[in-house]
């Protein structure tokens, strides 16, 4: 995903004049192409998140379109106020990239985990939420963060996720979900790293019987509200996946839009419970610990249909 | 001798604005604290011909509960009518108490969360710089704001890149919320810190019209290094019943004091000139 993103970053700063790097130190390895090619057009600010942010919000008042690029928890909470202020309440078109969705940094400790960060985006009047699901669309949602008019959140993965598009030849629009599977009954709404695995569940599912649609709703906020009426037409049970605490993200999000469109459907939630990984352990290890793996998902979700 | 006897009315008339804005209200000393300030910047320093020219040099009110100051020095250089000054505070106006983005033609920046200033002015700066743009940024900042984080952050950066089109203004009233600066950290000596960090700093009063003309027209003060400006100044200025008074960061202007208040500043400002 980071390949997505820097080699997206690189075509668009060939094409436009005004596109900027920022970085709080952080990027090693995938930053210094950019550093080389547009030496002006890129700023390692040092590890001062808050100062990231305040250059950024300068240099976009000045016309340029900056995006600042760090670690998720980084990126999005020790700078919040900033964030808050500079982007949100000025409206800013600044996109902030974090980078390690989830327990990517798994043994790093919850100190590099990012499950809160799309709660506290969520949050912020103004902001634009995108969770791409795998490098297609990290390219194509960091090329369309250039025509929103305000902040943005883009919350990526390292490297070596495995595809969730199988071309490249697919619609992407910031707020409009992707429709990976057609199918009816049950609906598995994923964001970021657990739409791969949503995926595999659909799978699963299907060789028992079922057939689950599986949709990539890479826009937590706005949230597509138009694709969940839709489904739930002719699904009756939601499934939301998402690598974040259950407190204020996608399942929340969905859940708010289920209660607000009165939709006829039961919404299933699926994430990380209300605390920190309590020890270290690998992305696999620590899914399976806290309970959404996609075995236990998919174990849950039997039961669910069968109780239909 | 005219030009000085021109700042000192301008700034009695900034002066007599917020003693009747500040009729409700809190920050009636930190506004009147850089009320000399903002008017050598905006009718000596600044070239701004136009709030929207692209070409214009940068203002920034890091500080920004002493908003209503910076909306009265607008409307003194014209870019907004006085009337807009009866909107402060009202319900439905965009004159809050912290300035927001456009709330008036050369508000720049939506601030009141303080350290927030430097960083945005760098950025600016930057910009500039890269852009092959001739203009300047100033950003104004209170003593106590500088114990924020960020200030710091700002500051390095800023002295790492060279920014010399970048000054930075501190308008030591030395006062904040609970007490003197100095009680709450001692850092009011200010220089040799910026200098540590790659400033070059002067010192003015920042009551001294004079003065401040000439230390603020003479940045940068060394190429390749961003000017700090520490301007000593005093809390509530230009009232005798709120200056050098800490209780006059809360205070509002009572209405039966109003006029007595402006007879005061206008007073002052004669007598300065016989």
């Amino acid at each position: 995903m980071r390949q997505g993103f820097i080699r997206t970053v690189m075509d668009l700063a060939a094409e436009r004049e005004d596109v900027y790097l920022v970085t709080a130190d952080t990027g090693f390895t995938i930053l210094e192409r950019f550093r080389e090619r547009y030496p002006d057009r890129y700023l390692n600010v040092g590890i001062a998140e808050a100062a990231m942010v305040g250059v950024a919000a300068g240099l976009a008042l000045s016309g340029k379109r900056v995006f600042c690029y760090t670690i998720v928890p980084f990126a999005t909470m020790r700078c919040f106020e900033q964030i808050r202020v500079d982007l949100c309440y000025q409206k800013l078109p600044v996109a902030l990239v974090g980078v390690g969705q989830g327990l990517t940094y798994g043994t790093a400790g919850a100190t590099h985990h990012a499950i809160e960060d799309i709660a506290v985006m969520r949050a912020l009047p103004g902001m634009t939420v995108i969770c791409p699901g795998d490098a297609l669309e990290t390219a194509r949602a960091v090329r369309a963060s250039l025509e929103l008019d305000g902040p943005c959140y883009i919350r990526i993965g390292k490297s070596g996720e495995p595809p969730v598009h199988e071309s490249e030849d697919f619609e992407f629009e910031i707020g409009k979900g992707c429709l990976l599977r057609p199918g009816r009954g049950l609906a598995l709404i994923a964001t970021s790293n657990m739409v791969e695995p949503a995926l595999r569940v659909a799978e699963a599912l299907a060789a028992a019987g079922e057939d689950p649609a599986v949709v990539s709703m890479h826009t937590v906020k706005p949230l597509d509200r138009g694709l969940l009426e839709e489904l739930s037409r002719t699904c009756p049970l939601l499934a939301t996946m998402e690598e974040h605490s259950l407190i204020g993200g996608l399942g929340s999000a969905v859940a708010e839009a289920v209660v607000d469109g009165n939709l006829p459907v039961k919404v299933v939630r699926f994430g990380i419970p209300d605390t920190y990984a309590p020890v270290a352990g690998s992305q696999d290890y620590l899914r399976e610990l806290l309970g959404f793996s996609p075995a236990h998902v998919a174990a849950r979700l039997k039961e669910e249909l069968v109780e239909q | 001798m005219a030009a000085n006897s021109e700042m000192k009315k301008r700034a009695a008339e900034t002066r007599r604005r917020l003693v009747r804005m500040h009729k409700t209200g809190s920050h009636f000393g930190s506004a009147m604290s850089i009320a000399d300030i903002l008017t050598v910047l905006y009718f000596r320093v600044l070239r701004i011909g136009s709030p929207d020219d692209p070409g214009r040099d940068r203002f920034l009110l890091s500080k920004g509960h002493a908003a209503s100051c910076w909306y009265a020095t607008l409307v003194a250089r014209g870019f907004a009518p006085p009337e807009v000054l009866e909107d402060y505070l009202a319900d439905g106006s965009s004159l809050y108490g912290h300035p927001v983005r456009n709330g008036l033609p050369g508000i720049e920046a939506s601030t009141g969360a303080l350290g927030h200033g430097l960083p945005i002015g760098a950025g600016m700066a930057l910009a500039a710089r890269n852009d092959g743009k001739g203009y300047r940024v100033f950003v104004l900042m209170g003593d106590g704001e500088t114990q924020e984080g960020s200030v710091w952050e700002g500051a390095m950066l800023a002295s790492r890149l060279k920014l010399d089109n970048l000054t930075a203004i501190i308008d030591a009233n030395n006062f904040q919320g609970f007490d003197c600066v100095e009680n709450i950290q001692p850092i009011s000596s200010f220089r040799p810190r910026w200098e540590a960090f790659g400033w070059a700093v002067r010192e003015v009063d920042g009551h001294d019209h004079e003065r401040l003309e000439e230390v603020l027209a003479s940045v940068p003060f060394e190429t390749g290094k961003p000017s700090l400006v520490v301007a000593r100044t005093v809390k509530g200025k230009g009232v005798g019943d709120m200056e050098g008074k800490f209780e006059s960061h809360y205070l509002s202007v009572p209405r039966d004091k109003i006029e007595t208040y402006c007879r005061e500043i206008d007073r002052a400002a004669g007598e300065e000139e016989r």
